[in-house]
């Protein structure tokens, strides 16, 4: 159940007086409350447990370690060849 | 997929992976503390892929592994009352009781149904006024937000026929209860980026002051690990403690502060068995006093139900970092995830299902 992946807002509703939506997780729509993210904008990305919106990701912070990363990859004499072994699909 | 495959670039992870052996001088044994953790790093061969001195040992952050034996037992007895609706998440299902699972009260006519959500268990008490629907709270931090507005809101209706049965854990008691112990061996931890998306990190600093190590919340996919990885391993290092928070796109220091209050207005604090592991003072949340009507124990009479381990499960070892799942002289024989001895094979979070599933099938560098 905490295997939660992060996914985009594409719409916004009322339900029972709880602010609810629905989120494209990887492809997969499902409705989340929205109660816990009340800034939340159609289109950015949260993570989603047990059926909660509980963070809206902080672009920001994620482009500034994007790029700290590729400093890193810059910096190392980095084999081109290698192939990672580890599966990448979800 | 934005968010997710930049994380899972393999470049940055062989680099990454480079820097970790680059910076390790002596044996570093380092705990991740969560269940989707152990699963990342067992599916994409993590713990094969970094150099030989360190080791990671698999923490007790998957809520279907700890729920206690006597949950597991009250919510048999309750999914079998007659005019009850059972309610839990899909992985709950399987999870053994002393001789049976919540599938098998199904077959026998019980009404056990799947939910992804306790809003979704709210809605069947709505359209069903008339019978009397229970929820299967169980998890850490994680689902207490979502399980506390469940409860929050059939007050704010007044909804008569919801209740919960609430095994709700925490996970810094844990941190405590494994560093404290006699024969620990972790000297570093991971910390479940998304418990800490909910409650911050604020509670780790006095851990990481009182025992000397580094806690470092971190996220889910291989980027993030083996970034979280390398930071507890410069920490080690250099002999610093504290936490470091490498999770920034996700994790703030003071969490989610609404979420927060709602969790504090309807839980409090209590102390918590954790399966295979035991008592923890408080370890865990139970409902408060102006919301004991909704609580499945007290409707349905189930407070005294008690149950015991078999002692065939090693898990309590597995869950505290002491044992690997492989070492269980069950494990792949008499266990397996078709027929799970103990919950830790019961879940794909669970450490000894991981090793189960990934372990053998992979080829590394
Ligand atoms: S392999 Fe099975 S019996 Fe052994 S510790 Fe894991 S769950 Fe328990």
């Amino acid at each position: 159940m905490c295997l939660a992946i992060p996914g985009k807002l594409l719409e916004i509703s009322l339900e029972n007086g709880l602010k609810m939506g629905i989120v494209d997780v990887n492809g997969t729509k499902t409705r989340a409350c929205l109660e816990y993210v009340p800034d939340i904008r159609q289109g950015q990305y949260t993570i989603v447990h047990a059926g909660f919106a509980l963070k809206i990701i902080d672009e920001e912070e994620a482009a500034e370690s994007l790029k700290l990363w590729q400093e890193l990859i810059d910096s190392g004499a980095f084999d081109h060849d290698g192939e990672m072994p580890y599966s990448v699909s979800s | 997929m934005k968010y997710i495959d930049e994380y899972r670039d393999p470049k940055l992870a062989r680099q990454l992976l480079q820097e970790i052996s680059r910076k390790t001088t002596r044996r570093w044994t380092i705990m991740e503390i969560c269940g989707g953790q152990t699963h990342s790093i067992l599916r994409n061969g993590i713990d094969q892929l970094l150099p030989e001195r360190i080791e990671l040992v698999h923490g007790p952050g998957c809520p279907v592994c700890v729920t206690p034996l006597e949950s597991i037992e009250r919510a048999l007895a309750i999914a079998s009352e007659k005019e009850v609706i059972f309610t839990s998440f899909g992985d709950m299902l399987r999870v053994p009781g002393s001789s049976r699972d919540l599938f098998m009260v199904r077959s026998e006519g019980g009404d056990v149904r799947i939910v992804f959500s306790p809003l979704d268990a709210l809605q069947i008490a709505r359209a069903n006024p008339s019978r009397e629907v229970v929820f299967f709270a169980v998890g850490f931090e994680t689902t207490a937000p979502a399980n506390a507005m469940a409860v929050y809101q059939a007050a704010r209706e007044g909804i008569g026929n919801f209740s919960v049965l609430v095994s709700q854990v925490l996970v810094p008691p844990a941190m405590r209860a494994i560093l404290s112990s006699p024969d620990n061996r972790v000297q570093g931890f991971l910390a479940a980026g998304h418990v800490c998306a909910v409650m911050g990190y604020s509670e780790y600093e006095p851990i990481a002051h009182e025992f000397c190590v580094p806690v470092v919340p971190t996220g889910f996919e291989p980027v993030d690990l083996l970034d979280g990885i390398l930071k507890t391993v410069e920490m080690l290092e250099e002999g610093k403690s504290g936490v470091v928070n490498r999770y920034t796109r996700v994790v703030q220091k003071e969490g989610n502060p609404v979420a927060r209050e709602v969790i504090g207005k309807v839980f409090e604090v209590v102390d918590r068995q954790w399966r295979g592991i035991g008592m923890i003072p408080g370890s865990g949340l139970g409902l408060r006093a102006e919301f004991e009507r909704f609580n499945a124990e007290k409707k349905f009479g189930v407070a005294h139900i008690v149950a015991s381990e078999s002692p065939l499960c090693m898990s309590g070892s597995v869950l505290q970092g002491k044992m690997k799942p492989d070492d269980c002289p069950a494990f792949g024989k008499e266990c397996t995830p078709l027929h799970p001895l103990g919950a830790t094979m019961v879940s794909s979070e669970g450490a000894c299902a991981a090793y189960y599933n990934y372990h053998g099938n992979l080829s590394p560098l």
